[in-house]
């Protein structure tokens, strides 16, 4: 990682024939984020996942504008059309509601619900794990052992129990799904942060007079923040199947509103009439969950984490 | 080894007292009175707070937890607000069906992990290595709830080679090991093993490429062992860290199963909790999810335990 600082310095002489180091000197130049990107961008398979995920995101965002038909209105007359039919090309449900027009606006639910709690727990998780792993000591035994508490259910199971103890709902699955995530992201924070306390420019930072929380904003969270990030993205997909599966259950949406697995459960009756109509909400949960899968691999290799 | 038993066994306690805790607190977590899903609209304050007695939520937190805790360790989980039978019996009964399917379920995902992962170890960066590579991405990134539709709609709807539901023809909830039964678990299991399967298939193949890059393969194949000699070796020093794997699926497989056994009907515990959650019915959630929890620290401490025994790298610490 010299590199820089040699090139930098043999620019600041002024000597010219330091030519040779100039295309390794131009690299580093990118910065750190600047190198992921450019080899995620050389990553094919992580390419193709990035490029899904954002026709996905594009067609939650503009779903109410872009459905072809009202993914509200049924028609007892034509329930669970084929797919390829001619008015609907994905079919229609049980209620004979439009699928393709269902499973646009269904995105935007299962989007949001499979996306945010990994967001609050990546916010919340790193916060816990940074204080425990910096600060050391009994803050980390009382945090660090209430934390395998958590880690005593399976994640499936708590998701259920709690979204079960706290009623259905939008609103409650996506806390029992933060429940379920904080542990786990605030488990690698911690050994992150652990092992980064004792480095050079920690001290460094702490004899120049920075106060603690100056050196766990910058120092620290400078530091630890990539590898948290990149175990968050790999949640994701979990999280995604799992609040599907909530709503599957009937613990998260509510009908009418789509979202791709309350879909799968009302379909379940289907199966034998419309089979491939039936399972097409759970394609769609597989697609997205295994494109953010595909792409948090590909990050991790150009970040070059090692797990 | 006693010694280290006992040491772990310390360190699991308060992480079960925790666990029971967490338990404890679900019932209070819950919006509104946990009976009022029993009571009729129109009781009379005088029933409701004989029933309150009679349950013990008209004392305070800490003494409810007491008593239910001692109540616990002397195998009493309480009385099911919706069947009135003890939830022991009902957790036991389900806990069984549970068993049963998931380790059919890890056996089946651990042969195949196995395999794929050491074909996968041996032969870096082949075709072979990619199929297993796109095998264990698709275990952990399909929602096992619709793999399991998909094979019903497969080998029953369509082929109509298995049952879609159930564990036994007599539509009993208690599975056996004959033939009949055995159609029964066939489509679950399957559906099931793919989670574990690909996470050993994963675990694996890191695992046997990094054994095999290591020097010791080298000095094997140096001093004229056979190559299937140098595969025992390495048999042997995965083994530890497998089984290890097989074990906490096994765990998480068992406290998983819900989505799985309400799309197979399979009478097991996540169909007791589906039902415990639908009719509100507390006690039978709490005991069912305390009992899942304590089954799941119990495995990871023998697993941690079977593991050190295995492997001698490991320090007793």
């Amino acid at each position: 990682m010299t590199a820089p600082l040699t090139a930098g310095s043999v620019a600041l002489d002024g000597n010219i024939t330091a030519a040779p180091d100039a295309p390794e000197a131009f690299i580093a130049s990118r910065g750190f984020w600047g190198h992921v990107g450019h080899r995620l961008v050389r990553d094919p398979v992580a390419m193709a996942a990035g490029i899904l995920i954002v026709i996905v995101i594009a067609i939650a965002i503009l779903s109410p504008w872009i459905t072809p038909m009202d993914p509200y209105k049924g028609s007892m007359l034509r329930r669970l059309k084929p797919v390829g039919d001619a008015t609907y090309w994905l079919g229609s449900d049980e209620l004979g509601r439009d699928m393709i027009s269902r499973l646009m606006l269904g995105s935007r639910l299962s989007l949001f619900m499979g996306v945010t709690p990994v967001l609050i727990a990546f916010v919340i998780g790193s916060g816990i794990g940074i204080l425990a792993g910096y600060v050391g000591g009994w803050t980390n035994t009382i945090l660090m052992r209430t934390i395998d508490v958590f880690f005593a259910f399976p994640s499936v199971l708590l998701a259920i129990a709690l979204s079960g103890a706290l009623g259905a709902g939008i609103f409650n699955s996506i806390v029992s799904l933060t429940c379920v995530f904080v542990p786990q992201i605030a488990r690698v924070a911690e050994s992150v942060t652990t092992g980064i306390r004792r480095r050079d420019y920690i001290d460094a930072a702490k004899l120049s007079g920075a106060s603690a929380f100056t050196i766990m904003r910058v120092q620290v969270l400078g530091n630890v923040i990539g590898p948290i990030f990149v175990y968050s993205t790999s949640l994701i997909s979990v999280s995604m199947i799992l609040a599907s599966g909530l709503s599957f259950l009937g613990l998260g949406v509510r009908p009418p509103e789509p979202e791709w697995g309350l879909m799968l459960n009302t379909l379940r009756t289907a199966i034998y009439v419309n089979p491939v109509v039936a399972a097409l909400p759970g394609l769609a949960i597989f697609i997205v969950s295994i494109s953010f899968n595909l792409f948090s691999d590909g990050l991790r290799s150009a970040m070059e984490i090692r797990q | 080894m006693l010694l280290y038993i006992l040491k772990r066994l310390v360190t699991v306690t308060p992480v079960a007292f925790g666990v029971s805790i967490v338990c404890f607190l679900l019932v209070h977590l819950a919006p509104g009175d946990p009976l009022s899903a029993v009571l009729p609209a129109d009781a009379t304050q005088q029933t409701i707070d004989e029933m309150r007695a009679a349950y013990g939520f008209d004392k305070p937190l800490p003494i409810q937890y007491a008593i239910w805790l001692w109540h616990v360790l002397h195998g009493d989980l309480g009385v099911s607000i919706a069947t009135g039978r003890p939830v022991a019996q009902e957790v036991g009964r389900a806990v069984i069906n549970s068993l049963i399917l998931a380790s059919v379920a890890t056996l089946i995902g651990f042969t195949f992990g196995v395999f794929f992962g050491f074909v996968a170890g041996y032969r870096r960066n082949s075709i072979l290595d990619r199929v297993a590579s796109a095998l264990s991405v698709f275990g952990v990134s399909v929602p096992h709830y619709w793999l399991g539709m998909v094979l019903v709609i497969v080998f029953s709807a369509t082929l109509g080679w298995l049952p879609p539901t159930g564990a036994g023809p007599d539509g009993s909830g208690n599975w056996r090991p004959d033939f009949d039964h055995l159609r029964y678990i066939i489509l679950p299991a399957v559906t099931m093993a793919v989670i574990p399967m690909g996470i050993i298939a994963r675990t694996v193949r890191a695992l046997v490429a990094d054994i095999l890059s290591q020097d010791f393969v080298e000095a094997l194949r140096a001093k004229g062992l056979s190559e299937f000699g140098v595969f025992k070796h390495v048999v042997r020093n995965a083994a530890p860290t497998a089984l290890a794997i097989m074990g906490l699926q096994l765990g998480y497989l068992l406290g998983g199963s819900i989505l799985i056994e309400t799309v197979f009907a399979w009478p097991g515990t996540g169909f007791l909790l589906n039902a415990a959650i639908f009719q509100r019915d507390l006690p039978l959630l709490q005991g069912s999810i305390l009992v899942l929890a304590m089954f799941f620290v119990a495995l990871n401490l023998i697993v941690d335990v079977m593991q050190t025994a295995l492997d001698p790298r490991i320090e007793r610490a």
